[in-house]
């Protein structure tokens, strides 16, 4: 029991981080239709950048570690905002009439360049970051097992929820979520209504790549090592995440993040850690079968 | 429109405040990235700021986009009219091209190393043939995992990320039949190939509901799979260690050996040259590649390639016209992973040595790179664009003269996927429909329908 609930907390915390990226790529995919292949680097560049900004602040002697995790927050979240704006600018907006794969190939090119780009602006050694949130509270003991519940856990999970109920609000209550809607459910006729289309999917990237900074840094507490291959991986899980909740969804994304964390956590501790990938993935196309457009996702109603 | 009629010196202005703004956000990209280097000190992480490099990738920005602005978008002079329709990249191609584009083609592709060698063995003008033909039968094992994609996204319009693993299905069957049983390359070909495809239905049957990017992921984490079982299965597969000792193939029946009781040099009188053995590939892989091209051109005209090109172009409507989808995609999944299963069998026996680590996403990814780079659903566009960028990534590699000009500390290789990656996005901008575009069914009524707006926005008109 001691154990499983153990592995409950570290699922929910990895699951939160896998949310976060996956609310990206659902975003990106309801508005224009294309998986975003480019982030998970955007992802991994947040990190980076969360990395850069806390040794620097450090070094001007910002040594408060609340204030300094909050201006860390801030800068990557606008650092990397300026990432996903460019990324969209370059790589997708001259493609977007075009037909659907190019869009695809951009975004995968894109993800080569920006990984390399960072191992060859960083270098390709393992970065990694003394613990900055440290201790936590033993929630109980049973047979000599003690549950732990980490500081850097809690934040995480806060972190999370705050920003996904700011996120929630933006999308249902303000002009710019409304715009968004109109935008996912029908361009040209949006455009019509006098919605800036391209403003509005740029907002989108920014949006996205903002939440993915987020995630970079929490990853960065977490984890506390960084290199410029993390996007890689966990950008395939949180798309997995945000396909299993179904695409288009923004609570499907948090929820499939959830679920592809809770899976890779107890398949780790139950049954073999190597194959704690194949796990997620053999859960997903399972999913996908009975629901083919995910948990949450509204079946694709075609009109011929 | 207007900005035409400006005068020089407003246009100066807009060129010069767009400059400044780029410059802006290219400051604001690198400044954390590239200005600041991170460097491993005994208490952690230190950094290194670097305001040099900094200061010259904003000022090219600023530079490149404020030359850009005044010289390039704004021109009041028009590039002269090319008199061809730019469908193809060469015009005299572009004339006959279709018609004898890819015989010549395939005529060059069969001379070419008997050419090279004879030339080389005569004249000895320095041609580094081990390297070409090396780089050649790179370039083709590409082509031949083009053309086998390109039966299941060109064609059928499947869109499949884990292409890579049947590629890796092949080659581990060719090597584990050959390490157990000591079966030779070709008695072990068709079954990695059909493997293969038993694997491409594998896949199928699950992600027959599934439609565009549910498929994709699908795909994609079946490709991880694969890899990551290779990579823990130990006891079969060897991990990560990979499987060495992978026997080259013979003509039948005759070693490439330098000594033996008969070998390819001495059965034909020859002087044994390690060469031949490299030729040798290079034909089995040629002659692998044309099957499956010709083999795809086939099947266009069976009603099985009908039916893939009617699903690519509606499912829907192909459904409603009778036919069977399951079968379509079924039988597109086996014939593209069959393809593969040749291909990975090859690259095993190429190699004599295969690990996990060939098989990754990136290997997928670069094969569909190919295929729609090349125009999908053209042949000799997947031909032409697996020359440029396998080509062009081998090129990348001989860089070294770039060493003059940045320093010896400069290393090119470093910069090598760096390039790759924006070559990538590049063509893709400079022709979003691929280097040959021929999306279009290889049947149609006389009477083409109207392009609707909505056909022209998912780009099918």
């Amino acid at each position: 029991m001691a154990y499983f609930l153990q592995q409950l907390i570290n699922g929910i915390a990895l699951g939160s981080i896998y949310g976060l990226i996956a609310i990206g790529y659902t975003m990106v995919y309801g508005i224009i239709g294309m998986i975003n292949f480019a982030h998970g680097d955007i992802f991994m560049v947040g990190a980076f950048i969360a990395l850069i900004a806390f040794l620097a602040l450090l070094s001007f002697g910002v040594t408060l570690i609340p204030l300094a995790l909050v201006l860390v927050l801030i800068i990557a979240m606008l650092f990397t905002a300026v990432w996903g704006w460019t990324v969209e600018r370059i790589a997708y907006r001259p493609l977007r009439e075009s037909f659907r794969l190019a869009p695809l190939i951009t975004a995968i090119g894109m993800s080569i360049v920006l990984q390399n780009f960072i191992q060859v602006a960083q270098g390709a050694r393992v970065k990694p970051l003394q613990p900055v949130v440290t201790g936590g509270y033993q929630l109980f003991v049973q047979d000599g097992f003690i549950v732990n519940l980490s500081n850097i856990q809690i934040l995480i999970v806060v972190t999370t929820v705050a920003l996904m109920g700011v996120f929630w609000l933006l999308i249902t209550r303000t002009a710019l979520g409304r715009a968004q809607r109109a935008c996912e459910q029908d361009r040209l006729m949006a455009a019509l209504s006098g919605v800036n289309v391209d403003r509005t999917i740029s907002l989108t990237f920014v949006m996205g790549a903002a939440l993915a900074a987020v995630a970079g840094l929490l990853y960065l507490l977490y984890y506390g090592v960084i290199d410029f291959f993390i996007g890689f991986v966990a950008g395939i899980k949180a798309f997995t995440a945000a396909v299993f909740g179904g695409i288009g969804s923004l609570p499907g994304a948090m929820l499939g993040g959830l679920v592809i964390g809770l899976i890779e956590t107890f398949w780790s501790a139950y049954f073999s850690i190597e194959y704690k990938d194949v796990a997620a993935f053999a859960m997903l196309a399972v999913v996908l079968i009975f629901f083919p457009t995910g948990l949450l996702g509204r079946p694709e109603v075609e009109k011929v | 429109m207007s900005e035409r009629v400006k005068s020089p010196t407003s246009r100066l202005k807009t060129a010069l405040a767009d400059a400044i703004i780029a410059a802006y956000v290219a400051f604001a990209l690198f400044c954390l990235t590239l200005g600041v280097k991170t460097v491993d000190s005994p208490r952690g992480l230190n950094l290194m700021p670097r305001p040099g490099l900094l200061a010259i990738a904003v000022g090219s920005v600023f530079l490149g986009r404020l030359l850009l602005g005044l010289f390039w978008w704004n021109r009041s002079w028009r590039l002269p009219r090319l008199p061809w329709r730019p469908t193809w990249p060469i015009p005299a191609v572009g004339r006959y091209g279709k018609q004898y584009g890819g015989a010549l083609l395939v005529a060059a592709a069969v001379l070419f190393p008997i050419l090279a060698f004879g030339i080389e063995k005569t004249l000895h003008v320095g041609i580094p043939l081990r390297y070409l033909f090396d780089l050649s039968i790179l370039v083709l094992t590409y082509v031949m995992l083009g053309f086998g994609l390109n039966i299941v996204v060109g064609l059928a319009g499947l869109l499949d990320l884990g292409y890579v693993a049947f590629y890796a299905v092949g080659a581990y069957t060719f090597a584990l039949l050959a390490a157990t049983f000591g079966w030779s390359f070709w008695m072990c070909l068709p079954f990695a190939g059909l493997l293969a495809a038993l694997w491409g239905v594998v896949l199928g049957f699950p992600v027959l509901r599934l439609r565009g990017d549910y498929l994709a992921i699908v795909t994609l984490a079946f490709g991880e799979i694969v890899r990551i079982v290779l990579l823990n299965w130990t006891r079969v597969t060897n991990g990560p260690n990979g499987i060495s000792d992978i026997p080259k193939p013979t003509f039948f029946g005759l070693p490439f050996a330098a000594t033996g009781p008969e070998t390819f040099a001495s059965f034909f009188g020859l002087r044994y040259d390690p060469l031949h053995a490299i030729i040798f590939l290079y034909y089995v892989i040629l002659g692998l590649a044309l099957i499956t091209s010709l083999v795809t051109i086939r099947l266009r005209r069976l009603p099985i390639g009908r039916a893939w090109e009617a699903m690519r172009e509606d499912e829907i409507a192909c459904r409603s016209l009778g036919i069977n989808t399951t079968v379509a995609k079924l039988t597109a999944f086996a014939t593209g992973a069959l393809f593969g299963g040749f291909a990975g069998s090859f690259f095993a026996t190429r190699q004599g040595f295969i690990s996990p680590e060939s098989f990754t996403f990136m290997e997928s990814a670069i094969i569909l790179a190919i295929v729609v780079l090349g125009g999908m659903g053209s042949q000799i566009g997947v031909v032409l664009s697996a020359i440029v960028m396998v080509g062009g990534f081998e090129l990348l590699r001989n860089m070294q003269w770039l060493k003059l000009v940045f320093g010896q500390d400069f290393d090119p290789s470093l910069y090598r996927m760096l390039l790759f990656g924006l070559a990538m996005v590049g063509i893709m901008l400079w022709r979003p429909r691929g280097i040959i575009s021929s999306r279009q069914p290889s049947i149609v009524l006389d009477e083409r329908r109207g392009a609707g707006a909505p056909l022209l926005k998912q780009g099918r008109a």
